[in-house]
C-alpha cells in the first residue's frame, strides 16, 4: 500500500509522510527534570525518525522513534553534554540521523550556496551598476561625434 | 462517458500537437492563416479536456468502479463532497487536472490575445501546446485514469482517509492554477526568445499572468498549511518537507519574477534578467512535479526500482528546461537590455529584491536535493531537514524583509535614500516600541522575539507609510489626501496590502514559534488543565458513528473566569476501516486571532488519555496575511493598466504627482 500511496498527489504524499502521527512525546517518557526534558526536546527535533519520512523524532509516532527518545533521554540523564548526545547517537546510527547535516567537506556546497550566491550575485551587480554608470556618461569619442554630425547633417 | 472522456483525451493530445507545429510553422513562414489555427485549437483542447476532467469526475461521483482509478481511490460509503474531490486525490487524476489547467491556460491566452502581434501569439500557443502534449502523452502512457477492470468490483478501496477533508478540496486546484499558471509567462518567453525580439507588448502582457499565477500559488500553499496544521495533529504549519519545498521554490522565484516584471514593463530595464526568471519559476514548478511524482524523494533506491513515471518525466523535464535555457543562451546576446538606472532607485531595490529572493530559491533547492545527490553519487545518506532551512533561509529573509519598505517610497532611475529614511521615521520608531514593549512587558520574550515582532510592525507601518506619503500625508489637507488616495492607481494599494499581509504573517509566525506554549499529559474525565491563562476540563470519551469511518470523541470544556463553561473543543481519533487507518482530528478554538490547540493520544487501561494542548497565539495571522497577499495580487490585477485582455490604451496615464521622489 505503501508504494501504491507514495505516487500520489503533492497532498497525499504529504498526508502519507505524516500518517499516524498522532502524538510522540508521551507523557510517561518525560523526564522530571524540566531543564533537563527542554533539553532533551530541542535534541529531539534535531534528530531524524529513520523510519519516517522527513520527521523529527520529537513529531514521530514509530516505535523507533520512542526508543532513540529514551535513549537520548538515558544519555542525558548519565549527564552528558548536548554534543555528546548527539555524537553518541550519530556513532550509533550514522549520519543520516541529524536533520541539521555537518559542517564538513562533503556539505560544503549545501552549507555554502546561500554566501557564496549572494557574494557573487552582490558582486556581479556591482560591477553591472559600476560599468553601467561609465557607460552611460562617457561622452562621444571624436569619431563618433563626426559620424553623428555627418548623419544630423543628411537629414 | 467514461469511454467519451477516454476518448476526448486522446483527441486532445492529438490537439495539442496541432496546436505546436501549425503555429509555429506559421509563424516561421509569416503564415496568417497558419498562425490563426492556434486559438480555435487551443480552446478546443482545453473543452475536449474538460470533458474528459467531466467523465472521470462523474465516474467518482457514480463510484464507477469498472475504473481502476476510482476503484482505488473512492468508497461507495464516502460522502458526496470527498467522492467528488477524491477524483484528484490520487496520481492520475491530478495528472488530468494538471493538463487540465494547463489548457485553461492556453485558452485563456487564445481568448483574450487578440491584441497581440499574430506572431508572438501564434509562439506563445505553440510552446503551450507543447508543453501540453508533453504531459498528454505522460498521461496516456503511464498513469492512464480510464484503465477499465474487468469484472468490475463491488466496492471501492477508499480514498486515502488523510484526505478526506474539505482541504483536498481546495489545496490541489489553487496550487495547480499557481504552479501550472506559470507556464504562461515560460511560454511568452521561450516565445520571445523564438522571435529573438521583446517588444512593448510582451512587457505588459508578463506581468499580469506572473500575478494570477502567484496569487493563486500563495492561496494554495497558505491553504496546503492550514490543512497540515489542523489535520496532522500536532499543530505545524510549515515542514520543510521536500514535498512543500516543491511548491515554495516556484513561489519564490515567482516572487523575484513579480517584482523584476514591475521593472520591466516600467522602465524596460532587466529584460533578459526577467526572461531568465520567468523560465526558471515554471522549471521550478516542473522539478517540482517531478519530485512529487516520480517517488524519487522516498529513496533514490525506490525510484530506481520503478522508474516509468520517473523517467518519463525527468525527460519532459530535460527537454523543456534544457531546452528553453539552450535557446536563451543561443538568442539572449541578441536582445536589447533596457534603460539605466543608479543603484538607489526604486530599480536597484528591485534588484536587490531578486539577489535574496533567487538566492533564498537556490538554498532551498540545494537543500531538497542534495540528500538525493549524495545518496546517488555515494554509499551514504543524510539527511536536510527544518534545522538546515531555519538556519540558511531565516537569515537570507531577515534583511529583505528590512529593506521592503524602502522599495516602494524610492523613485524611479535615481532615488534619495536619505529622504526615503525620514519619512519611515515614524515607522521605524513605532517598530523601535513595540520590540521595546514585547522586550519588557510580555514574559519569556526572548531578543529574537522582540526582534521579530518589531520587524512584523515594521513591514506593516512602511506599507502603510507608503500609501500616507503617496496620498501626501502632512502637505495636503485630508480631503485633498482622501481624492488622491482615491485617484492612486490600484496596483499602488496591491503593493501595499501584499507588503502588509507579509508583516502579518512574520507577525504570526513569531508569535506562534516564541510565544506558544505547550502541554503534554494524562487526564482523567473531569480532570482540568491551565494553559497560558486558559482552564481546560476534560469531560470524557464519547465514541460516535461517521458515515464511512468509527470515532472516539474527546470533549473538552473551556471554563470561563467565573468557573462556568464558555465553550467547547473537542478533538476525536478517527478509524478508517476500509483501509485500516486511524486519523486524528484536532480540536481548535479560535480566541481572537490566536488559537488552543488539542490533539488526542492514547487511552489509558485506568481510562485516561493522553492529551497534548497547545496555546498557539496569533497563529491564524500566518495564513490571514497570506490571504491578503492575495487580496494585494487581486487588487493589483484590477488596475486598468494591468488587467488582462483589457485593450491597450494609448492614453498615458499620468504619474500621481505626489508619488515618491518629491521632498
Amino acid at each position: 500500500m505503501t508504494a501504491r500511496l507514495s505516487i500520489g498527489s503533492l497532498v497525499l504524499l504529504l498526508s502519507l509522510v505524516f500518517a499516524g502521527a498522532a502524538l510522540a512525546v508521551k507523557p510517561d517518557e518525560m523526564l522530571a527534570d524540566p531543564a533537563l526534558e527542554a533539553r532533551a526536546r530541542a535534541l529531539s527535533e534535531g534528530l531524524r525518525c529513520m523510519v519516517c519520512q522527513n520527521q523529527s523524532i520529537d513529531e514521530s509516532d514509530a516505535d523507533l522513534a520512542r526508543d532513540l527518545r529514551i535513549l537520548v533521554r538515558q544519555r542525558l540523564v548519565a549527564g552528558d553534554s548536548d554534543r555528546q548526545v548527539m555524537d553518541y547517537v550519530v556513532s550509533r546510527y550514522g549520519e543520516f540521523v541529524l536533520l541539521k547535516p555537518r559542517f564538513d567537506l562533503r556539505n560544503a556546497l549545501l552549507w555554502g550556496t546561500p554566501v557564496i550566491l549572494l557574494l557573487a550575485g552582490g558582486l556581479f551587480i556591482a560591477l553591472n551598476a559600476r560599468s553601467r554608470r561609465t557607460l552611460a556618461t562617457k561622452s562621444l569619442s571624436a569619431d563618433e561625434q563626426a559620424a553623428l554630425d555627418a548623419i544630423l547633417r543628411r537629414d | 462517458m467514461v469511454e467519451t472522456g477516454h476518448f476526448a483525451l486522446v483527441l486532445a493530445f492529438a490537439l495539442s500537437l496541432v496546436q505546436t507545429i501549425v503555429p509555429l510553422v506559421g509563424a516561421r513562414l509569416d503564415n496568417q492563416r497558419l498562425m490563426a489555427v492556434g486559438g480555435p485549437v487551443a480552446v478546443t483542447g482545453f473543452a475536449l479536456t474538460a470533458l474528459s476532467f467531466a467523465a472521470l469526475a462523474s465516474a467518482y461521483a457514480t463510484s464507477d468502479f469498472s475504473l481502476a482509478n476510482v476503484w482505488e481511490n473512492s468508497h461507495s460509503l464516502q460522502p458526496m463532497i470527498y467522492k467528488i474531490t477524491g477524483t484528484w486525490g490520487n496520481h492520475e487524476g491530478s495528472m488530468l487536472l494538471w493538463v487540465l489547467i494547463l489548457t485553461f491556460f492556453g485558452a485563456l491566452v487564445a481568448a483574450f490575445g487578440s491584441n497581440l502581434p499574430a506572431s508572438l501569439r501564434a509562439n506563445v500557443l505553440a510552446v503551450q501546446g507543447a508543453i501540453g502534449a508533453a504531459f498528454f502523452l505522460f498521461i496516456l502512457a503511464t498513469s492512464n485514469p480510464f484503465i477499465r477492470l474487468n469484472p468490475a468490483p463491488i466496492e471501492g478501496r477508499d480514498l486515502n482517509p488523510i484526505l478526506q477533508d474539505l482541504g483536498l478540496a481546495i489545496h490541489p486546484p489553487l496550487l495547480y492554477l499557481g504552479y501550472v499558471g506559470f507556464s504562461i509567462c515560460f511560454s511568452f518567453s521561450v516565445a520571445a526568445l523564438i522571435e529573438g525580439r521583446i517588444d512593448a507588448s510582451w512587457a505588459r502582457w508578463v506581468r499580469p499572468w506572473t500575478l494570477v499565477a502567484w496569487m493563486f500559488l500563495t492561496g494554495g500553499i497558505a491553504m496546503g498549511s492550514y490543512w497540515a496544521y489542523y489535520e496532522l495533529g500536532w499543530g505545524g504549519f510549515w515542514f520543510w518537507d521536500p514535498v512543500e519545498n516543491a511548491s515554495f521554490m516556484p513561489w519564490l522565484a515567482g516572487t523575484a519574477l513579480l517584482h523584476s516584471a514591475i521593472v520591466m514593463e516600467k522602465r524596460s530595464a532587466l529584460k533578459i534578467w526577467t526572461l531568465l526568471l520567468a523560465i526558471l519559476t515554471f522549471s521550478l514548478s516542473l522539478l517540482g512535479t517531478f519530485l512529487v511524482r516520480s517517488g524519487v524523494l522516498t529513496s533514490v533506491h525506490a525510484f530506481a526500482t520503478d522508474p516509468t513515471r520517473g523517467v518519463f518525466i525527468l525527460c519532459i523535464l530535460t527537454l523543456f528546461i534544457g531546452g528553453s535555457l539552450a535557446l536563451f543562451a543561443l538568442r539572449a546576446s541578441r536582445l536589447t537590455a533596457g534603460g539605466l538606472f543608479h543603484p538607489i532607485s526604486r530599480e536597484g531595490a528591485l534588484v536587490l529584491n531578486n539577489l535574496f529572493l533567487t538566492t533564498a530559491t537556490a538554498t532551498v533547492l540545494v537543500g531538497t536535493l542534495y540528500p538525493l545527490v549524495v545518496e546517488a553519487f555515494s554509499a551514504d545518506k543524510i539527511s536536510v531537514g527544518a534545522p538546515f532551512f531555519n538556519l540558511t533561509f531565516a537569515p537570507l529573509m531577515v534583511p529583505l524583509l528590512v529593506m521592503v519598505p524602502f522599495g516602494p517610497l524610492l523613485a524611479w532611475k535615481r532615488g534619495d535614500i536619505l529622504a526615503v529614511a525620514q519619512r519611515l521615521m515614524a515607522a521605524f520608531a513605532a517598530s523601535l516600541l513595540a520590540m521595546l514593549v514585547t522586550a519588557l512587558f510580555i514574559s519569556g520574550a526572548t531578543v529574537l522575539a522582540a526582534l521579530g515582532v518589531g520587524l512584523a510592525v515594521w513591514l506593516v507601518l512602511g506599507a502603510l507609510t507608503d500609501l500616507a506619503v503617496k496620498a501626501g500625508f502632512g502637505n495636503v489637507s485630508v480631503g485633498i489626501m482622501a481624492r488622491r488616495l482615491a485617484g492612486l492607481p490600484r496596483s499602488v494599494f496591491g503593493t501595499a496590502l501584499a507588503h502588509m499581509g507579509l508583516g502579518l504573517t512574520v507577525l504570526g509566525i513569531v508569535g506562534t514559534l516564541c510565544f506558544g506554549t505547550e502541554k503534554i499529559l494524562s487526564m482523567h474525565p473531569g480532570e482540568t488543565v491551565e494553559l497560558s491563562g486558559h482552564t481546560l476540563r476534560f469531560a470524557g470519551i464519547y465514541p460516535a458513528q461517521g458515515p464511512n469511518y468509527s470515532e472516539d470523541r474527546g470533549r473538552f470544556e473551556l471554563i470561563g473566569p467565573a468557573g462556568n463553561p464558555v465553550g467547547e473543543i473537542s478533538s476525536a481519533k478517527r478509524f478508517y476501516p476500509v483501509r485500516q487507518m486511524t486519523t486524528t482530528e484536532s480540536g481548535i478554538k479560535t480566541l481572537g486571532l490566536s488559537q488552543l490547540y488539542i490533539s488526542l493520544g492514547d487511552e489509558g487501561k485506568d481510562g485516561s488519555v493522553v492529551v497534548r494542548l497547545w496555546w498557539k497565539p496569533l497563529v491564524t495571522l500566518i495564513w490571514g496575511g497570506g490571504l491578503m497577499m492575495m487580496a494585494g495580487a487581486a487588487m493589483s490585477l484590477m488596475d486598468r493598466r494591468l488587467r488582462v485582455g483589457a485593450p491597450s490604451r494609448r492614453r498615458k496615464r499620468i504619474e500621481v504627482p505626489a508619488s515618491a521622489g518629491m521632498p
